[in-house]
C-alpha cells in the first residue's frame, strides 16, 4: 500500500539527481589527476570538487535513499498509511536547504575541507550548518520510523513485525546514534571556530568524535542494500528467505557491533591508547559475522529459488537461476564486489597490515568497491523494483537495465582494481597532482589510466540509470499491484520479544559506545593544552 | 509483551545477549590492556596498573629531563583571526608615520631601489610576522634588526596594516615577463617539493606566505640560499628550509628570476 508516492519519489529523485552531479565530479577528478589529463594548475579546484563529491556521496545521497526506501517500507510492509507526512516533508526540505547551504561555500572555494572536515582546517560556517541541517532532516525520518512502528504495534499487539520494517527501524536507530559523534564535533568544536568565537581547536578529540560516526555510517549506507538482499531479491526471483530469524539476528548484530569499532580509523593517530585500539580492532572482526550470516542466508534463499525452478545438482542449480532478471544480476554483481571489498577490509582492520595502506589510494579503491559498487548497485536495483509501484508505469526495457548494471559492475572493477594496486605501491590519496613523467612513479601511470577509463564507464552507466528512470516516468500506465516483500520458508507466527523489538540491542549499542569511547573522549576533553590554532580555508 | 519481559534474566535472549557481549568486552580488555602491553619486550612496566594506564593512553608528564637549551631562537608569532582584523584609519595613519624610518631602504612608496623587499601591498600577516621575528631575534639582519628591536606590539600591527594598505606598484627592475618554470607551478613531487605557487600566489596563497611578484631577484636568491644553509630559520616547522634544501641551484635561479619578472598586479586579490 504505497500512498505517499510523491514523498518517496521526491526523495529518490533528489538522491539520484545529486548522485549524477557528484558522479560527474568524481569522473573529472579521476581524469584530471591521471596521466591522460593535463595538470590543472590550481589544486584548490580539485579540493573543491573533492569536498562536493565526498559530501554528496557520503552524506546526502545515501541518506535520501535510506529515507525514501524507509517510507516505502513503512507503508507497504506495515500496510499502513504513513503517520506524520507533514513531518516527512519537513525533513525533506531541511535536507534540500542544508544541501544548498553547504554547497554554496564549497563552490566558492570557502570550504574545501573535504567531507571528513579535517580540523584544524576550518571552512565557512555555512558549510557545517548545512551538513547539520541534512542530519537533522534525517533524524526526523528516524523519529517517524519509530512512531510508525509503534502505531502499528498498538494495532497488532504481539504480532511479528515484518522483517523489512524491523530491519529498517534498526537501520534508523543505528544512524540516529552514530550521527551523534559528528554532530558533537560540528556543534561543540568546529562551528564555534568557524563562526570566529574561538581560534583554536582540539583536532585529536575531533578525530575521535568523527570516528564515532565514520564506521557505523558505512553500515547505515549498507542497510538498504541488506534489506534488499533479504526482502526484495528472493521475491523478485521467485524464492523464499531461508530463515527469518537469521535475518533478524544479522540486523541486530549490526546494531550492536557496528558502533563501538570506529577507532580502527585512528590506528595511526597518537591520541588514542593502544589498548582501546585493540578493543576496537577485535570488535571490528566481529562485524564480519552478520555479513557472513547474510551471505550464507541469501545464497541459501537463492538456491531455493533455483530448485523451485527445476535446478539440480551440487552446483547445477546455479544455471537454473533467472539470469535475465535485473534483480538476480544486481545481486550477483553486488556479492562479487562485496567479496573482493570484504577481503580488502580485512587488511584495513588489522592494526599492522593497515600501516602499509594507510592514507594511500588503496583506501579510496576499497570504499569505492564496497560502497560505490556493492552497495550502490543495490540502490539501483531498489529503484528499478520500486519504480513501477511509485509511478504506476512499467519499466519496459529490461535489456537497457541489464546493460546499465553490467556497465556499473565492469566500470567499478576497472576503476577500483588498479586503484587498490597503486595504493599498495604507495600512491597517496587526496592529492591533486602526480608527475607521472618522473621515473619513480611512471610505472603507476598505466594503472591510473585504467582507473580513469573505468571512471568514464561508470559515468556512462550512471547517465543510463537516470535515463531509464526518467523514461519510466513517461511509459504507458500499468498497474503493478501492491508492493510486496519476500516471505520466509517458515513465515513466523510469533517471534520472541528480543527479536521483535529493538530496545535490548539499542541499549547494548549505547553501553558499548560508552565503554569503548567514554574514557578516550573524557581524557582528551579534560586534558589541557591539546588544542592547536585553526587554519582557515582561503584566509589571509 | 513489555520491557519487563525483555530486560530480565529469565529471558534467555537477554541473558545471552548481555552475557556474550560483556564476555567479549572483558576478554578483549584483558588482552588489550594487560597481555599485549607485557608482550612488548622493549617496554618496561612497573606493575599491571602501569601497563593498563599506558594502554589506556593516560596522559603522562614527560620524564623530568630539561629540554636542551635552544641556541637559536625560533619564531613565536601567533596569529589569530582577530590579530589584524578591521584596520582602522588611525592605525594606518600611525603606521604611515612610523614607516618614515623604513623609507630609506624600502622606499617612500614601499617600493625599494636597494634590493630590499618591496612592502607596498604586502599581506599584513607577513609583515607582522617578520617584524616580530626580527624583534625576537628569530630572524636577524645587520640592517633590519636594530630597527625592529624597539618596536612595540602596537607599532608592529600599525606598520603591517599601513603597508598592506598601500597600492601595489611596479618594481624598479622591470625585466620581460618570463614563462612559469616547472618548480613554480608543479613543484617537484618526487623530491617532496610543493609548487612555490601553491603558497606564494600564482596558484594559491597560504597565510603567512608573502606574494613575491616583482621582488628583487638578488634578494629572493639570497633568502633561498639562507634557508637552504640554515642561516635563516624563522620559518615555522621548517616549511621553507625543507623546500630550499631540496632545490637545485638552477631551480633557485629560475624561481627568483620568474617572480622578479612578474608585475605585482597579478597577485591574487584577497578579501
Ligand atoms: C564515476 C564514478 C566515481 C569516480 C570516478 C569517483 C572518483 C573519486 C575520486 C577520484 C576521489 C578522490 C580520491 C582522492 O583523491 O583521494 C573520490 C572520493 C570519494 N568518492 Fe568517488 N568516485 C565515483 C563514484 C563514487 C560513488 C558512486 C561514491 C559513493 C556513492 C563515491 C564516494 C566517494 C567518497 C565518499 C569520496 C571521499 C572524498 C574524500 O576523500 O574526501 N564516489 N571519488
Ligand atoms: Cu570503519
Amino acid at each position: 500500500m504505497l500512498v505517499n508516492r510523491r514523498l518517496i519519489l521526491a526523495h529518490f529523485w533528489l538522491a539520484f539527481a545529486v548522485f549524477g552531479i557528484a558522479l560527474t565530479l568524481g569522473a573529472w577528478q579521476m581524469f584530471i589527476r591521471s596521466p591522460i589529463g593535463t595538470w590543472l594548475s590550481n589544486p584548490e579546484l580539485y579540493y573543491r570538487s573533492l569536498t562536493a563529491h565526498g559530501t554528496v556521496m557520503g552524506y546526502v545521497f545515501p541518506t535520501l535513499v535510506a529515507m525514501g526506501f524507509g517510507y516505502a517500507i513503512s507503508e507497504s510492509a506495515l500496510e499502513q498509511r504513513l503517520v506524520g507526512v507533514r513531518w516527512a516533508w519537513t525533513g525533506f526540505w531541511l535536507i534540500v536547504i542544508g544541501s544548498v547551504m553547504a554547497v554554496i561555500p564549497v563552490a566558492l572555494g570557502r570550504a574545501s575541507v573535504l567531507y571528513t572536515f579535517y580540523p584544524p582546517l576550518i571552512g565557512n560556517v555555512f558549510y557545517y550548518l548545512g551538513v547539520v541541517l541534512v542530519v537533522v532532516g534525517s533524524w526526523i525520518w528516524v523519529a517517524l520510523m519509530a512512531v510508525n512502528l509503534r502505531v502499528w504495534r498498538k494495532a497488532h499487539p504481539g504480532a511479528p513485525v515484518p522483517l523489512a520494517m524491523f530491519a529498517n527501524v534498526a537501520g534508523s536507530y543505528l544512524w540516529a546514534w552514530t550521527a551523534v559523534g559528528a554532530a558533537l564535533e560540528l556543534l561543540l568544536q568546529i562551528t564555534p571556530v568557524a563562526a570566529g568565537l574561538k581560534a583554536t581547536i582540539d583536532a585529536g578529540l575531533a578525530r575521535v568524535f568523527f570516528s564515532w560516526t565514520l564506521h557505523a555510517i558505512v553500515y547505515f549506507w549498507l542497510m538498504p542494500t541488506y534489506i534488499a538482499y533479504y526482502t526484495i531479491v528472493p521475491r523478485a526471483i521467485g524464492g523464499r528467505v531461508y530463515s527469518d530469524s537469521m535475518a533478524r539476528i544479522s540486523f541486530i548484530l549490526f546494531l550492536v557491533v557496528a558502533m563501538p569499532i570506529g577507532m580502527h580509523h585512528t590506528f595511526a593517530d597518537p591520541m588514542v591508547g593502544a589498548g582501546f585500539k585493540f578493543i576496537h580492532s577485535a570488535f571490528t572482526a566481529l562485524v564480519a559475522l552478520p555479513t557472513l550470516l547474510t551471505v550464507f542466508t541469501i545464497c541459501a534463499s537463492v538456491e531455493i529459488a533455483a530448485r523451485l525452478r527445476g535446478g539440480r545438482g551440487m552446483f547445477g542449480w546455479i544455471r537454473a537461476l533467472p539470469w535475465d532478471n535485473p534483480m538476480m544480476l544486481a545481486l550477483a554483481f553486488s556479492f562479487v564486489m562485496l567479496g573482493f571489498g570484504g577481503a580488502g577490509g580485512l587488511i584495513n582492520m588489522s592494526y599492522q597490515l593497515d600501516a602499509s595502506i594507510h592514507n594511500t589510494q588503496w583506501i579510496t579503491g576499497h570504499f569505492h568497491l564496497i560502497f560505490g559498487g556493492a552497495i550502490v548497485i543495490m540502490y539501483f536495483a531498489i529503484a528499478y523494483d520500486l519504480w513501477p509501484h511509485l509511478t504506476g508505469r512499467e519499466l519496459i526495457d529490461l535489456r537497457l537495465i541489464r546493460t546499465q548494471l553490467w556497465l556499473w559492475f565492469l566500470g567499478m572493477i576497472v576503476t577500483t582494481f588498479p586503484w587498490h594496486w597503486v595504493g599498495i605501491l604507495g600512491m597517496p590519496r587526496r592529492m591533486a597532482y602526480f608527475d607521472f613523467g618522473d621515473p619513480a612513479i611512471a610505472p603507476q601511470a598505466l594503472s591510473v589510466t585504467f582507473s580513469a577509463i573505468g571512471g568514464f564507464i561508470l559515468l556512462t552507466s550512471g547517465i543510463l540509470f537516470l535515463v531509464i528512470l526518467a523514461r519510466g516516468m513517461r511509459a504507458p500506465q500499468a498497474d503493478a499491484g501492491p508492493y510486496r516483500f519476500a516471505l520466509a520458508v517458515h513465515q513466523p507466527a510469533t517471534v520472541p520479544i528480543a527479536l521483535n523489538t529493538h530496545a535490548l540491542w539499542v541499549a547494548l549499542m549505547i553501553a558499548l559506545t560508552l565503554t569503548n569511547y567514554g574514557y578516550p573522549i573524557l581524557t582528551l576533553a579534560m586534558t589541557e593544552g591539546t588544542s592547536v590554532p585553526a587554519v582557515y580555508v582561503g584566509a589571509q | 509483551m513489555s520491557a519487563r519481559d525483555l530486560f530480565t534474566f529469565s529471558n534467555p535472549h537477554f541473558t545471552r545477549g548481555v552475557g556474550i557481549t560483556a564476555a567479549i568486552l572483558i576478554v578483549t580488555a584483558i588482552v588489550g590492556f594487560i597481555v599485549l602491553p607485557f608482550a612488548q619486550p622493549w617496554v618496561q612496566f612497573a606493575n599491571v596498573w602501569d601497563a593498563i594506564c599506558s594502554a589506556a593512553g593516560v596522559p603522562q608528564r614527560a620524564a623530568n629531563v630539561t629540554a636542551p637549551e635552544q641556541v637559536k631562537r625560533l619564531s613565536e608569532v601567533v596569529l589569530t583571526s582577530n590579530t589584524l582584523s578591521r584596520p582602522s584609519q588611525e592605525a594606518i595613519g600611525r603606521g604611515a608615520t612610523l614607516a618614515q624610518r623604513c623609507a630609506i631602504c624600502h622606499g617612500p612608496t614601499g617600493i625599494s631601489r636597494a634590493d630590499s623587499p618591496n612592502l607596498a601591498g604586502q599581506y599584513a600577516a607577513v609583515i607582522y610576522k617578520e617584524l616580530h621575528d626580527f624583534r625576537s631575534g628569530a630572524r636577524t639582519n645587520a640592517v633590519m634588526s636594530p630597527f625592529a628591536v624597539n618596536l612595540t606590539d602596537q607599532e608592529i600591527a600599525d606598520l603591517s596594516l599601513y603597508y598592506a594598505y598601500l597600492p601595489r606598484l611596479p618594481a624598479y627592475h622591470p625585466t620581460p615577463q618570463l614563462p612559469k618554470p616547472n618548480i613554480v607551478i608543479y613543484g617537484a613531487p618526487m623530491r617532496g617539493i610543493a609548487p612555490c605557487g601553491s603558497c606564494h600566489g600564482s596558484l594559491d596563497n597560504k597565510t603567512g606566505s608573502p606574494w613575491l611578484e616583482g621582488q628583487s631577484e638578488a634578494y629572493m636568491k639570497a633568502q633561498l640560499q639562507a634557508f637552504a644553509s640554515g642561516e635563516r630559520r624563522n620559518d615555522i616547522s621548517q616549511q621553507m628550509r625543507n623546500i630550499a634544501r631540496a632545490l637545485t641551484p638552477q631551480e633557485i635561479e629560475q624561481a627568483a628570476a620568474y617572480y622578479a619578472s612578474q608585475p605585482p598586479d597579478v597577485v591574487k586579490a584577497v578579501d
